[in-house]
């Protein structure tokens, strides 16, 4: 039951095999064990859960239930949830309570999942470790000395661990790909427009994109089905016809046409890491697909760019914490503008100070045009390398991350060393085209490797149906960490 | 464009945090690294791009000009550090 798929849960549900309140109060417990060795939640809705696993067993058992009545999932915590505290892991929004839901909780509601909590992360979404948490670092399940990658660890964690089977998540440079990758679950990051940004807390509008983690790439399309669609209160939300994202998983791989960038395959990457992925192409080969190399000139300068334009991007998104409208206001102050700067100085953690700071310098006078408008040339740059990629081939893959987990706190005074863990990721989100990370193999030490398929523009079912395959043929996503099979 | 410690102080000022001497001296030498990878792009020539600002290339949408939200000052007030006759409350700002 608890490592049950998205998929194989609607089944029991729907044959009646299996309760959602059953299956709630399994994973509540579970997430009660395992609270003081993951950190993987800042909240859990006990209560609220079972109304709502209540409910869908009431609906199931009516008939008229909707796609998926009765699964339990979790919301990253940058995910605003109407009644339930919203703190993006930081302590200027430690006893906020979100006044509305975010639309994709809207979407995952009406399709009748059950949420269970809310999931630690990096403090505002900034960060690849998930260290930065007001609340506490959070910790791989695959070993609990190292970081289960960042931003959204929490969620990838929660998933990894089998406590729930699926869980959101926010991408702005690989905040979704790359915790997947490193706890050894499945991480989508749709296109940039496909799903509304409305009811996030914002940190980069222009790259900010929500996602999800399950355990299957088929999971993964049957979320996305329930948070796609059209909002007019996001004003990048793209109106598109609705798509099954399931459509395409049985289709054969023959004549694919997989990109590998030279750039992703370099000295930068660790040794077990390259020769992971090198057998996942021997795969996917043998699954009648073709490999074609590719080149991406530019994109060793995605993270430069990222760290002008997100920053900058961040640097304005951020100024809305002033103390007082809501969240964190210091004690003691002399006037107002000492208000300010006390309430921002107490409620903000280093790094995310580090980012505003960053951002503010590249806005300030006489420095835009060397910074923020170089940055955007250079971005026109990166997202032509790969309208060139795309068209020789059908996907590019290659690894998401350059190394497996690191220990916790062997970056952390390091904000550069950190950066560069996104090397692989970030051009996903300056372009804004999808990718999805996947289990592929594990490193010496027992830590996961993910694979990184990166897709053209709206391509999200044929890189689940890429996935899919490959999972139909092997056995990594299926693996859990040992104090899990307990 | 060496970044000082002066400057630190001043977009501190500008971003509204308060920093003490000692962190500013870390701060600096945290974004001097920071800058020292951004300033890798003032070597790339882009003369004649445009620069791209949105991952599409989308208008702006526009709405028919009715009221569609609602009165939720009191919902929203809930959550404010100090609130009186449905007024934020600030320090003094004029004498």
């Amino acid at each position: 039951m608890i490592s049950g798929t998205v998929a194989q849960l609607v089944a029991d549900l729907r044959a009646k095999r299996l309760s959602s309140v059953e299956l709630t109060r399994a994973l509540l417990a579970r997430i009660d064990q395992a609270q003081g060795r993951f950190n993987a939640f800042v909240t859990v809705d006990v209560e609220g859960a079972l109304a709502q696993a209540r409910a869908a067993d009431a609906a199931l058992a009516q008939g008229n239930a909707p796609p998926l009545a009765g699964v339990p999932i979790a919301h990253k915590d940058v995910i605003m949830t109407a009644g339930l505290r919203t703190t993006c892991g930081s302590r200027m929004l430690a006893n906020f309570t979100a006044p509305y839901d975010a639309h994709v909780v809207t979407g995952l509601k009406s399709a009748g999942t059950v949420l269970v909590g809310k999931t630690n992360m990096d403090e505002f979404a900034m960060g690849s470790s998930s260290e930065t948490s007001f609340f506490g670092p959070v910790r791989n399940p695959w070993n609990t000395d190292y970081v289960p990658g960042g931003s959204s660890g929490g969620s990838a964690v929660s998933v990894a661990a089998r406590l729930v089977p699926a869980a959101t998540g926010t991408d702005t440079g690989g905040s979704i790909r790359q915790p997947a990758s490193l706890s050894g679950v499945c991480g989508l990051k749709p296109t940039y427009g496909v799903c509304s940004r409305y009811g996030l807390v914002a940190f980069a509008s222009s790259l900010d994109t929500p996602g999800m983690f399950a355990r299957t790439a088929e999971d993964c399309g049957l979320l996305l089905n329930a948070m796609a669609g059209h909002d007019a209160r996001d004003s990048t939300s793209l109106d598109r016809p609705r798509e099954d994202y399931t459509r395409d998983l049985a289709r054969p791989l023959a004549g694919l046409r997989i990109g590998m960038p030279n750039e992703y395959f370099g000295d930068g990457v660790d040794a077990d890491v390259a020769s992971a992925i090198e057998a996942a192409l021997a795969q996917f080969r043998k699954l009648g697909a073709t490999t074609v190399p590719i080149a991406l000139p530019n994109v060793k300068l995605s993270v430069p760019v990222y760290y002008v334009i997100a920053p900058a991007e961040a640097s304005s998104n951020l100024s809305r914490f002033d103390g007082v409208r809501y969240g964190h206001r210091a004690a003691k102050y002399t006037d107002l503008l000492d208000m300010y700067k006390r309430s921002r100085a107490e409620g903000f953690g280093a790094e995310v100070k580090r980012r505003i700071l960053v951002g503010t310098y590249v806005l300030s006078h006489g420095y835009y045009d060397a910074y923020y408008l170089k940055a955007q040339q250079v971005r026109r740059l990166i997202a032509d390398d790969f309208v060139r990629a795309f068209e020789a081939c059908d996907v590019i893959m290659g690894p998401t991350a350059p190394s497996p987990a690191f220990r916790i706190g062997d970056k952390a005074d390091d904000p550069v060393q950190m950066y560069l863990n996104d090397i692989f990721t970030v051009a996903g989100n300056l372009t804004g085209a999808p990718g999805i990370s996947i289990p592929c193999g594990f490193d010496r030490r027992g830590l996961p490797i993910g694979l990184l398929i990166q897709g053209d523009y709206f391509a999200e079912a044929r890189l689940l149906n890429v996935a899919h395959r490959y999972q139909q043929a092997t056995d990594w996503h299926t693996r859990a960490p040992a104090e899990v099979t307990a | 464009m060496a970044l000082t410690l002066a400057d630190v102080h001043r977009i501190a000022h500008l971003a509204r945090i308060e920093i003490d001497a000692a962190a500013a001296a870390e701060v600096h030498r945290k974004l001097e690294a920071i800058f020292a990878l951004i300033n890798e792009l003032q070597a790339v020539d882009t003369t004649g791009i445009v620069p791209m600002a949105h991952a599409q290339d989308v208008h702006l949408p526009l709405r028919e000009d009715v009221v569609t939200e609602t009165d939720q000052h009191r919902l929203f007030q809930s959550q404010a550090p100090a609130v009186q006759d449905g007024l934020y409350l600030v320090p003094k700002v004029i004498e």
